[in-house]
């Protein structure tokens, strides 16, 4: 009996606060507050309806309070209290002053998940109207995900002073949603489609989906055309998008398997250890901003500009020892080297784990790598936009050098014949020696990288080690341009395959892939020519 | 003709490295089951499947010389045969396990029925029979081999090449195992067994059985083994590896040559995996994992290639310090491992055996030099006395 009257009174506030739309500032919304503190969710949602539609400049606090659990009323209902400063002292709601007359059986107003929906819904919507841009377009947002006709008048208010064109287009979007639930005439809801269908993105094509079934059947056909249109223009987004992801994720393998490329192409050494150089630059990287926090707060955005040389320097001279102290004694025997530098790898792992422990070390994104923009349909983040500058920079730095600098040319002419070049005066050992670091160093500048999109373990190079071999493998070996090929080839389809057959099936056809075209093309795509590629 | 090859004369070394291995056979079991516990010579019961661990291996490791050491094939996917002769097995006992199961489901095993499956994937059918599974061990990962070696060896993929091709076919058949959907229990594998041939796993007796089968199948894997590398193919087989060009330039098909010895391997190895999975009661995806198999390279290396005894003694030795070492210090045992990679190949080449044998031999050539010398100087001494008694004659 109760609760029927309750429900009638809320049924009441509502149909009050429908009514009185023009005078709904001035007016006295009290008994709307105390509605909150009904004894069902429902009732209560339906109460923090009506009170964001009342328009008031304080249900913004109200509300806030509400989802914070400060507000009070009797368990029976009735008159809804403010927590005060001290237990067991009260304040009203709506002019913050300590409440004289309190009831003795109060208690906390509790929230579920419908409620906290409503109550976030209401607060958007009150944000529309606020001087913040940003905020204005979360709350346009918000009002276009859950389109109520309540907030019609709201909306058409709003839009009358929007001056942001982004933000008035969400806003116009959002109206069109809205219209298409009201029975408003064939011509605003044919206007109000074409609206929708201009936004062209997935929440548009669920919306006109949606509306496709109790839409009048005169502009049904209309609405699938947009539908249509909408599901084309996202495939292509979808490949787009796609093809992107493979561009991040190959730049990332380019990265791996560039180092590796000098070494193994260039020297013919099977470096299992590479990925270890990789792990050892991504700890560098963690170092050098530890010590940066500590010595320099301020720049810590900037560490990365200190990590990258860093991990370059040390991974490099890591690499030099490596091959003065092992590797040169097996060259002729890449067998064996690739044995030698397996158990290198596995010391460098256990001397990490011994030092850092087996866990994740955080390194953080600066401020400038996170966050994400948007071009047309694609989401693109930021720090995997910069890992691909950063990727590209790196392969175009190596090709000058490979290219135009004196080293680059002993080192081609090393490649090409050993023999020959050492009778021309080049100290081939110093060459072998400064090629293994280059290759290393390189690995570093990767780790560099990788810390900002993997986790920073003992383990990270392992993860990279076979297909950075895939890519080299691939992209045939001791030509640079076959690894920018091998990489971003391999990175595009896997993200290609991803949908279809999932990531792990993806990889694995990737890997018979691989294991076929070697058949097929044992040298990898670009293979070098002539005799001394043979043994 | 077969008959004929198998007890052809093999080396001295061999048939007492079978007699050795033939000996513990014998010895371990009844060790563990008859003379008493307060005995000295008494094998303690948790030691059998720990030596059976170590006899698998020792089987892994002559199957990996096979290619390695007499064909120069460095495989680094010998690993994924072992596995699959593991999971073949280990379908054979998770049948065994019937409605033991905590579902109890009569058909299905447990991982199926927690998955929600309704019928037994038609590739699980048959491995109810303990010969057709032990069928299966051999023919999985001999056709796999096949399969693989047929391409790569007929494109004449060599060297790092085919190490890294078949290091990228262990790992994709890592990643193909871990996934629930293929219906080999994914991340946990196969685990929980109870029978085999109606015997209890977990007993003393079934356990001092298996550690017998396994050394027996190891001696049997010794003299085929001599056999093959003994016989006039062996030598060819040494000569791929030494000169590949060479040897197809004087009319051998070298590919046919290396197919074989690679699916033989291949099947031996498959052999160890299954032999493994009953004393250590679990085959999981892990077994797939690439360090395993390269792991595998280096007791083969430590040992010797191309001796047959040394990748026995390699995989025997290394295991066995890995067992004390990650017992005593767990921190260190890669540093260990790692120095052994090291220090295997810039010092020890050869390996153990190896470098014993070489030892012998050059202290063998000492002897000869040391003889031709004594016998020259002892002619010397003669023809001086005989000088001697010349002398007086042509003084006179």
């Amino acid at each position: 009996m109760y609760r029927a009257i309750q429900t009638f009174l809320v049924a009441l506030c509502l149909l009050v606060s429908c009514l009185a739309a023009g005078l709904r500032a001035q007016e006295d919304i009290r008994p709307l507050v105390d509605a909150l503190g009904a004894t069902t969710f429902p009732q209560k949602i339906e109460a923090v309806k009506a009170l964001a539609a009342s328009g008031n400049p304080k249900v913004g606090d109200i509300l806030q309070n509400l989802s914070d659990g400060k507000l009070y009323a009797p368990k029976t209902g009735g008159t809804v209290f403010l927590e005060g400063p001290s237990d067991g002292a009260y304040l009203d709601v709506l002019t913050g002053s300590a409440a004289t007359e309190v009831p003795g059986n109060l208690a906390k107003i509790r929230l579920n998940n419908g409620l906290r929906g409503a109550i976030g819904t209401a607060l958007s919507q009150l944000t529309l109207l606020s001087p913040d841009r940003s905020a204005r377009l979360a709350a346009s947002r918000d009002l276009l995900k859950g389109a109520n006709p309540d907030n019609l008048d709201l909306l058409n208010s709003a839009l009358a002073q929007e001056k942001d064109a982004e933000v008035k287009a969400t806003m116009e979007a959002a109206r069109a949603v809205i219209l298409l639930k009201t029975d408003a005439s064939a011509e605003d809801k044919k206007s109000a489609i074409d609206t929708i269908a201009a936004r062209g993105n997935r929440d548009a094509l669920t919306i006109l989906t949606a509306a496709l079934d109790n839409a009048p059947d005169d502009l049904k056909p209309a609405i699938q055309t947009h539908i249509n249109t909408i599901n084309r223009s996202l495939a292509v987004w979808d490949v787009a998008q796609n093809i992107w992801y493979g561009l991040s994720l190959g730049s990332v393998l380019l990265l791996a398997a560039i180092g590796l490329a000098i070494t193994f192409g260039v020297m013919g050494i099977i470096n299992m250890a590479h990925g270890e150089m990789v792990m050892l630059g991504a700890y560098t990287t963690y170092v050098v901003q530890q010590t940066v926090a500590a010595v320099a707060p301020g720049i810590t955005d900037y560490s990365l500009a200190f990590a990258v040389p860093a991990a370059f320097l040390f991974t490099g001279l890591v690499g030099v020892g490596i091959e003065r102290s092992v590797i040169r004694w097996l060259y002729g025997r890449p067998l064996e080297t690739l044995l030698a530098t397996w158990g290198i790898s596995l010391i460098l792992q256990q001397a990490i784990r011994s030092i850092f422990g087996p866990t994740n070390r955080q390194v953080d994104n600066p401020s400038w790598m996170s966050g994400v923009f948007e071009v047309g349909g694609l989401a693109i983040t930021y720090n995997r936009m910069w890992i691909i500058v950063f990727s590209l920079s790196v392969f175009v730095a190596l090709l000058l050098l490979l290219k135009r600098s004196k080293f680059g040319l002993q080192m081609r002419a090393v490649t090409q014949n050993r023999r020959m070049a050492s009778s021309m005066g080049i100290r081939t050992p110093w060459v072998d020696a400064l090629t293994f670091g280059l290759g290393s160093g390189i690995a570093g500048m990767a780790g560099v990288a990788l810390s900002q999109i993997d986790n920073v373990s003992p383990n990270l190079g392992q993860n990279y080690i076979i297909d950075s071999f895939m890519v080299v493998v691939f992209g045939g070996v001791g030509n640079l341009w076959g690894t920018l090929v091998g990489a971003l080839t391999l990175g595009i389809a896997n993200k290609f395959l991803e949908p279809y057959a999932g990531a792990v099936l993806g990889k694995i056809l990737i890997l018979v892939f691989i294991i076929l075209f070697i058949q097929r093309r044992p040298r990898g795509l670009f293979a070098l020519k002539g005799r001394a590629v043979e043994q | 003709m077969i008959t004929q090859m198998l007890f052809r004369r093999h080396e001295k070394k061999t048939l007492w490295a079978v007699f050795l291995i033939l000996l513990a056979a014998a010895f371990v079991p009844l060790a563990n089951l008859i003379i008493p516990e307060d005995s000295a010579f008494h094998v303690p019961g948790y030691l059998v499947p720990l030596l059976g661990k170590y006899l698998c291996y020792a089987l892994l490791a002559l199957a990996l010389d096979l290619v390695w050491g007499y064909c120069g094939i460095l495989s680094l996917g010998h690993g994924a045969f072992f596995a699959l002769g593991g999971y073949a097995m280990g379908m054979y006992l998770m049948r065994q396990i019937g409605d033991r199961g905590v579902y109890a489901n009569p058909l299905l095993p447990d991982f199926m029925v927690f998955l929600n499956w309704q019928e037994l994937p038609w590739y699980w059918y048959g491995f109810n029979h303990f010969a057709f599974a032990a069928l299966m061990v051999l023919l999985v990962p001999g056709l796999l081999a096949f399969v693989f070696g047929w391409f790569a060896f007929r494109s004449r993929v060599t060297g790092v090449y085919l190490s890294i091709i078949t290091q990228a076919m262990t790992y994709a058949l890592l990643l193909a195992f871990f996934r629930n959907e293929m219906g080999f229990g994914g991340n946990n594998g196969l685990t929980d067994f109870k029978e085999i041939l109606g015997f209890n796993v977990q007993a003393g007796g079934t356990r001092a059985a298996l550690f017998a089968a396994t050394a027996i199948a190891l001696a049997l894997a010794l003299v085929l083994s001599s056999a093959i590398v003994r016989s006039k193919y062996g030598k060819v087989l040494v000569g791929v590896r030494d000169a590949e060009s060479r040897t197809r330039f004087l009319g051998y098909r070298v590919e046919n040559m290396k197919l074989f010895i690679f699916t033989v391997s291949a099947m031996m190895a498959g052999v160890a995996g299954a032999l493994y999975v009953p004393q250590v009661g679990i085959i999981n995806p892990g077994e797939f994992a690439p360090a395993n198999s390269i792991e595998v390279v280096i007791w083969t290396a430590v040992g010797g290639r191309g001796t047959l005894i040394g990748p026995i003694i390699g995989a025997i030795l290394v295991n066995f310090g890995k067992s004390i070492f990650t017992a005593a210090f767990p921190e260190f045992w890669l540093f260990a491992l790692g120095a052994l990679f090291v220090a295997t190949t810039l010092f020890l080449p050869k390996g153990v055996v190896g470098t014993v044998q070489q030892f012998l031999a050059r202290r063998k050539d000492q002897k000869k030099a040391d003889a031709v010398e004594q016998a020259y100087h002892d002619k010397a001494a003669k023809a001086e006395s005989q000088l001697a008694i010349l002398e007086p004659q042509a003084a006179e």
